[in-house]
């Protein structure tokens, strides 16, 4: 496409090399490439990797589900990654900087890449406050979720709990203190401000002068989760049950490569796991010296990402097995004692072994009294299968797990803080992704230091995120995280494609890389660029788009008004969150056609 | 006469006492004991001693709860033994063997002294199951300071020593920088002040986005 004044724009060659040498840009840099890479990793693996990734790998066919994921992962993930550290190391600016830079009219990338950006940081680091409160309720024995409290006559225990389970009520009550729909904001809760006010401190210390003190946080917050997840892997293969949940996890169902939501789900969790289309990467890859080698970083990156979704999933499991175990023994004992009970059997003369053999023998001889005492059924895949993604597995099965291992306030703690630093290495990312485009924008004033712009930042941010800690916090929550990160970042991801290879040229990129690494990128990396991944990006959107049109759209609620209490009721959004959801999801990807709109406008009449 | 009335009496006393102790009785109640399930390899086999200890320890509870009144095991009538290890059991006031004592009482006995029960069983609660007792709850416990404020106060204390030493140590920095600003260094302040043809290279620079170095870097060869 033709591209007017491009090298006007655009730092030569020669220019470059200049800056290399003579070290006289006032950009920041990396202290040495380790920190580049952890920083990165931090920024790709976050709590997706441990709450979402062994969700879809368990429902779409176990071990079959590493097809489509690998095979996406290298026709979508590293092509998108490569292009990024490469465009970022290039032209040497932020997320702003670069789409202006390559085309004026390219300014509305940038644009949406912000306020995603922003949406991200504003409701991710409230899930880091979740997390926080619960790290800081670790510190005691009996955990706080491990037993109903009692209820205020000290006749027995408080009936919302006793009806769902600890750690539900937990939850929804002590940690939540949720309403039951999202209309009811419920007033701001307390102890969530305070955490969400440490929250947003923690983060203020690590990214005060940018990546000067970020580069020195990712020594610990991009390997402590490794460190956990071993101590975690160890424990758990020495549970009883762990077996049956990795064997649950990675059993294959290769019919479900037929199933097209397969490989959506497949391409959408790839995308969505690279941190891809945020500005992020390519402000922290512009940073880099000109000469670095951004292909070997992608490839290696990529491959950590994968690794560690997988290792990720392998623990996790290994930890649901023992649970579901638990709660299928706990089960078969309560039946066992019902009918021993019932007909004055001696103990252990049913046990799991002849449990079914027993039952039935009864059945056919008291078949009126079997009925009437409503023994429950024991599967051990409905335990398997039960509430395993999202902050639902964080927050209610893993935690009732830790319960049930002895020392669990060390396991609480540790888990908590693993999860923390998975949060806050993403949200450095996040982070930097609002910071350097305001920055470019000329929003705060020239003579105001690093400090006072990130400072005012993370205040402003946080007085926005008092929404997520009133009452329908949660609901709110759910809303932003399913429509701001999701439909705008697969547009934004598809312009970049588009913008690097038709608008800035394919072949001037070609040469850049050449400069930069001393090769031309291959066969592969043409290809990818060129044709499949767009092509991937626009499947994954159409259908991402004509699913969410199409359907009604429901939160699920925990109301315990509702006749179907404990399990969450599915409401319909009221009318006007419609237009709070066409904001989410229609500004950013409006920004990108209407920057160019504006500036064709402007420029025709001024 | 009086034999024949005293046979009678003692043919008619077990049966007295069957009739006083029956599954379903009102003022009787039903008891499970779980012994396997609470203690596993170390489970002790239920015998006629252990009922006795059983009788006996009741016979303790109801004393206690009556201010002194004296039991004896023979007031504690137990009926209906099962191979579950369960039984039904009634209590009898001493004056009149014929008499039982109100379930009330029986109840309150048990419930205060249900530890000192337990513990002679080296049962709990749940294994030692009075069939319509239910445990009281354990009192719930009361912090002082919720443990979490404290954890609460230590990170945000930190957090907060972080950022005024970092904000105190760029203060400093630019304090330093401020100093040697007497001297008068011509060639390394090239960015500041540059003009071309009147206008300043840094407005040129600052339109769509761009900065063009080339202007800059030519300056620093070309002294004038």
């Amino acid at each position: 496409m033709p591209n007017p004044g491009l090298d006007q724009r655009v730092l030569s060659h020669a220019q470059l090399e200049k800056l290399e040498v003579e070290e006289a840009g006032e950009r920041p840099k990396w202290d040495n490439k380790a920190q580049y890479m952890l920083t990165c990793v931090g920024f790709c693996v976050g709590l997706g990797n441990v709450w979402r990734f062994p969700y879809l790998c368990q429902s779409h066919g176990g071990g079959a589900f590493m097809i489509p994921f690998l095979i996406l992962l290298v026709l979508e993930g590293i092509p998108l990654l490569h292009l990024e550290f490469a465009i970022g190391q290039r032209l040497r600016r932020g997320s702003i900087g670069v789409w202006s830079s390559i085309n004026p009219y390219m300014l509305g990338v940038g644009i949406a890449s912000m306020c995603v950006s922003l949406l991200v940081s504003l409701y991710y680091n409230t899930i880091i406050a979740w997390v926080l409160w619960y790290f800081f309720n670790s510190f005691q024995e009996p955990l706080p979720w491990s037993q109903c409290p009692v209820n205020v006559n000290r006749t027995g225990l408080e009936w919302e709990c006793e009806s769902s389970s600890p750690v539900d009520y937990f939850w929804y009550r002590n940690t939540l203190n949720i309403t039951s729909a999202i209309d009811e904001p419920g007033g701001l809760q307390w102890w969530m401000v305070l955490c969400l006010i440490s929250a947003w401190a923690v983060l203020y210390v690590c990214c005060i002068r940018g990546i000067e003190t970020t580069g020195k946080a990712v020594y610990v917050t991009s390997t402590l989760p490794y460190v956990v997840l071993t101590i975690f892997l160890i424990r758990g293969l020495t549970l009883k049950g762990s077996i049956s949940g990795i064997k649950f996890l990675f059993t294959p169902d290769l019919d479900e490569l037929s199933n097209p939501a397969t490989w959506l789900d497949a391409g959408a969790q790839v995308f969505y796991s690279f941190s891809l289309a945020f500005g992020g990467l390519i402000s922290f890859s512009s940073y880099n010296s000109v000469h670095n080698n951004c292909e070997q970083d992608a490839v290696i990156i990529s491959i950590i990402n994968a690794f560690t979704s997988i290792f990720a999933a392998t623990v996790i499991y290994t930890i649901i097995g023992f649970r579901a175990t638990q709660r299928y023994d706990d089960c078969l004992a309560g039946n066992i004692l019902t009918l021993i009970n019932m007909f004055d059997l001696p103990e252990k003369s049913i046990d799991d072994s002849n449990y079914a053999s027993s039952l039935s023998h009864l059945n056919s001889t008291y078949p009126a009294i079997i009925s009437n005492l409503q023994l429950k059924t024991c599967n051990l895949n409905t335990f398997l299968t039960e509430g395993v993604e999202g902050t639902g597995l964080a927050f209610i099965v893993f935690t009732e797990a830790i319960t049930k291992m002895p020392l669990a306030p060390l396991w609480s703690v540790l888990f908590f803080i693993m999860l923390f630093c998975l949060g806050l290495s993403s949200m450095f990312g996040n982070i930097e992704g609002v910071l350097v485009p305001l920055q470019d924008l000329k929003v705060f004033p020239k003579s105001w230091s690093k400090e006072a712009i990130s400072g005012v930042t993370c205040l402003v941010c946080c007085c926005i995120g008092l929404i997520f800690v009133q009452g329908s916090g949660n609901y709110w929550l759910a809303l932003f995280d399913s429509f701001a990160g999701s439909i705008p970042l697969l547009i934004t991801g598809f312009c970049e494609m588009v913008g690097v290879v038709y608008v800035y040229g394919i072949d001037r990129f070609n040469e850049d890389l050449k400069f930069m690494i001393g090769h031309k990128p291959n066969i592969f990396w043409q290809s990818t660029w060129r044709v499949i991944s767009p092509l991937i990006m626009l499947v994954i959107f159409l259908f991402y788009f004509a699913t969410t049109i199409s359907k009604e759209l429901f939160y699920i609620s925990w109301d315990p008004e509702s006749v179907t209490f404990p399990t969450l009721k599915q409401k319909p959004y009221p009318v006007w969150i419609y237009i709070i959801i066409f904001l989410l999801a229609g500004v950013p990807s409006l920004a990108v056609p209407g920057a160019a709109l504006f500036r064709a406008i402007w420029k025709r009449y001024c | 006469m009086r034999c024949v009335w005293m046979v009678c009496v003692l043919c008619l006393a077990p049966a007295v006492a069957a009739i006083l102790c029956k599954p379903d009785v009102t003022d009787g109640y039903k008891v499970r004991l779980s012994i396997k399930t609470a203690l596993g390899d170390d489970a002790y086999e239920w015998s006629k001693s252990e009922l006795f200890l059983f009788r006996a320890v009741l016979a303790f509870a109801v004393q206690r709860k009556t201010n002194n009144v004296n039991y004896d095991v023979s007031n504690i009538l137990v009926c209906d033994e099962t191979e579950r290890v369960s039984f039904w059991f009634v209590v009898t006031t001493p004056d009149n063997t014929s008499e039982l004592l109100p379930k009330l009482v029986v109840e309150n006995a048990i419930r205060e002294n249900r530890h000192r029960i337990n513990s002679a069983f080296l049962l709990t609660d749940q294994t030692l199951d009075f069939v319509g007792i239910n445990p009281t709850l354990a009192a719930p416990i009361e912090y002082d300071t919720p443990p979490w404020l404290i954890v609460f106060g230590v990170v945000m204390g930190v957090v907060c020593a972080g950022i005024v030493a970092l904000l105190v140590s760029t203060f400093l920095q630019k304090k330093r920088a401020k100093k040697p600003s007497a001297d008068p260094v011509d060639d390394e302040d090239g960015s500041g002040s540059i003009a071309g043809n009147g206008i300043l290279c840094e407005s040129i620079g600052d339109k769509d986005g761009t900065y063009n170095q080339g202007f800059t870097d030519d300056d620093r060869f070309t002294k004038l």
